[in-house]
């Protein structure tokens, strides 16, 4: 059907001619500067090595990769209940829960990053409670380390996972659950045997894009991390903005951008319902 | 051998202030094909589902083999099921569907398999095992949905509008083949449909729904032949339904023409006369005068192969269907021609308007 083809080009057309101006462009342009800097295509090897194989770059990618992994699984422990119950919910129910999950996203990451931060500092309201209560006799450090940088990531992300998750829920037919209960099945095994692996797709999707977004997370590692918690981004913001070492930061950037391509690809795959059973 | 036998006592459902099932009482026997016949929202799927246990009674008893279940959910109810969409799981092969009755019930494997093969051959699916859902036909995919609700062995099996989503002659084709299965089994099974057909090929016996009420219950040609109620007469096929009026111990009809009716349940002066368009005989206008016979005009016939069928208008202006067979040397009337129409005392009844 190339008619088709065409005019769903044509409509994509805006939105392509602004990634291309203003993603694809300058990126290349980044990438395409930096190795003219560094000028004979052995230099780019030998700078690509140095710094690919430092301990810095090697270090933030553990940690970066590391953060990533656990803040999904974590968005992922939460989201699931989250959404079935916004998957299941009518009416007001819905639409609180919703606006619960959907208000935070209207607030900057930066103004929810704050707020966090005054949450769990030394004097946060946390660390009041906790004290107040008797659970522990000093203050515990929320902030400024790794603790800090996966609570605050695992909050921004987890309207991605819930939302994800939320449309392989819906899509589920209601009545196949009702059919198992009829043919037998306690609750328990509906959920093990229908529910859970027809939302299998979801949780996959779910997975990677909030893995994707979290591995070029900036803003939040960099306000609520300690010095050790250095992700990739702040990585290349810092060889950019500080060293001015472009190369490098081309470099670092490749990398990045290689890992975030190859999960969308996978990430493709699952997006679809259904396509992950086929 | 009660195991199979099911009883509604007094079973009343409403969603707040409308009740949609008021009151039904019905026994079934083992092994009888009942079915519950209606128009959509007269009550007849919330009554399989209250039978299912998808949704509880707010009064009255369901008795399933003899047992008080009204409070027991649907997975400790035992039954076989035949969903109106199949709800067959898209995750699963035909093999694992059909065994999801078993292997909930964690049955042994060896078991399993066999009683698997057992149900496929039935429905003669043999070789099907590994296709899913999506690729299958419309037909295949209900007798999986069959073939799933007999794994089990169930004495009882509830079938929600199984035929639907089929056409005519897969529907027929399945009709049979539904029946069959049944019989051989010996299962009890209570059946949903608006199809007033599909209710008269397959039942034992037939509950029509009006309303969340029984109307009517009782064998096909019974309750097809004789209808208590303009309801049940209009629901199951054509009817004709005459304004009459009760005279002595015959009955006035149109034009003041002395009739006769059988046994009807009338206590009012007035209401409407019944008879099925096929029991109407229809003759060339002769002279004579006798019960049940009216002089009318053909307005229109339509041929319809074996069958043609006359739009006859009779005095005060009703209009009478007659249905007469394309039979052996058979006259056919045309449009304007002077007939007369006759039928049998016993075939007419006289209903409450």
């Amino acid at each position: 059907m190339p008619l088709k083809i065409r005019a769903a080009l044509l409509l994509l057309l805006p939105s392509l001619l602004l990634l291309f101006a203003l993603f694809l462009l300058p990126i290349g342009w980044f990438l395409s500067s930096s190795i003219m800097e560094l000028g004979s295509w052995e230099e780019v090897m030998a700078e690509a090595d140095a710094v690919l194989l430092s301990g810095a770059v090697g270090g933030a990618l553990l940690n970066t990769g590391w953060v990533g992994a656990v803040v999904t699984l974590l968005t992922l422990v939460i989201g699931y209940p989250v959404s079935y119950a916004l998957s299941r919910a009518r009416g007001a129910a819905f639409t609180v829960i919703l606006l619960c999950i959907v208000l935070p996203y209207f607030t900057s990451t930066i103004v929810r990053t704050y707020a966090w931060m005054v949450l769990l500092g030394r004097n946060g309201l946390i660390n009041q409670i906790l004290l107040g209560l008797g659970l522990v006799s000093e203050p515990v450090n929320l902030l400024y380390n790794r603790t800090g940088v996966i609570i605050g990531m695992t909050y921004v992300l987890l309207p991605y996972m819930v939302l994800t998750l939320y449309a392989a829920m819906k899509a589920v037919d209601p009545r196949l659950m009702q059919a198992a209960e009829g043919m037998g099945a306690s609750p328990a095994t509906v959920f093990r045997r229908v529910f859970m692996p027809l939302t299998l797709h979801g949780v996959v999707a779910g997975v990677l894009i909030t893995f994707i977004l979290a591995i070029g997370f900036f803003i939040t590692p960099a306000l609520m991390g300690g010095p050790g918690d250095v992700m990739i981004a702040m990585l290349i913001e810092r060889e950019v903005e500080l060293t001015q070492n472009w190369p490098a930061a081309a470099m670092m950037t490749v990398v990045l951008l290689a890992v975030t391509l190859t999960l969308y690809a996978v990430y493709s795959r699952f997006a679809e319902p259904g396509e992950a059973m086929r | 051998m009660s195991a199979g036998s099911v009883a509604l006592e007094g079973v009343t459902k409403r969603y707040g202030a409308e009740t949609v099932v008021a009151g039904v009482s019905l026994a079934i026997a083992p092994g009888e094909f009942f079915t519950l016949l209606g128009p959509s929202g007269s009550g007849k799927t919330t009554t399989l589902s209250m039978l299912a246990g998808f949704v509880m009674a707010d009064e009255g008893r369901v008795m399933l083999g003899g047992q008080d279940m009204t409070h027991v959910p649907p997975r400790g109810r035992g039954l076989g099921m035949v969903f109106q969409n199949y709800a067959i799981f898209p995750h699963l092969n035909v093999a694992e569907n059909v065994a999801f009755p078993l292997t909930v019930k964690r049955a042994p494997k060896a078991e399993i398999a066999a009683r698997v093969a057992e149900a496929l051959e039935m429905v003669k699916l043999t070789g099907f095992e590994q296709r899913y859902a999506r690729q299958l036909s419309g037909g295949q995919q209900q007798r999986v949905a069959l073939a799933r609700a007999i794994v089990a062995h169930p004495r009882i099996v509830l079938m929600d509008e199984p035929l639907g989503a089929l056409d005519k002659n897969l529907r027929y084709h399945m009709q049979v083949e539904i029946k069959e299965i049944s019989r051989r089994l010996g299962t009890t099974v209570i059946y949903v449909t608006h199809d007033q057909e599909e209710a008269l090929t397959m039942s034992d016996r037939i509950a029509i729904m009006e309303r969340g009420r029984i109307a009517q219950m009782g064998p096909p040609r019974e309750v097809y032949e004789k209808p208590d109620s303009s309801f049940v007469a209009a629901f199951l096929g054509e009817a004709n339904l005459l304004p009459a009026r009760r005279d002595g111990n015959a009955v006035a009809g149109p034009g003041g023409a002395r009739l006769e009716a059988g046994a009807g349940a009338l206590s009012a002066p007035e209401g409407l006369l019944f008879i099925r368009p096929e029991k109407v005989t229809i003759a060339p206008d002769a002279p004579g005068e006798g019960p049940n016979m009216l002089p009318g005009r053909v307005r229109h016939a339509s041929f319809l192969g074996n069958v043609v069928r006359y739009a006859v208008e009779v005095p005060e202006g009703a209009t009478v269907l007659c249905d007469a067979a394309n039979g052996a040397g058979a006259t056919l009337h045309a449009p304007g021609d002077p007939v007369r129409l006759s039928w049998r005392a016993e075939d007419s009844r006289l209903l409450a308007a």
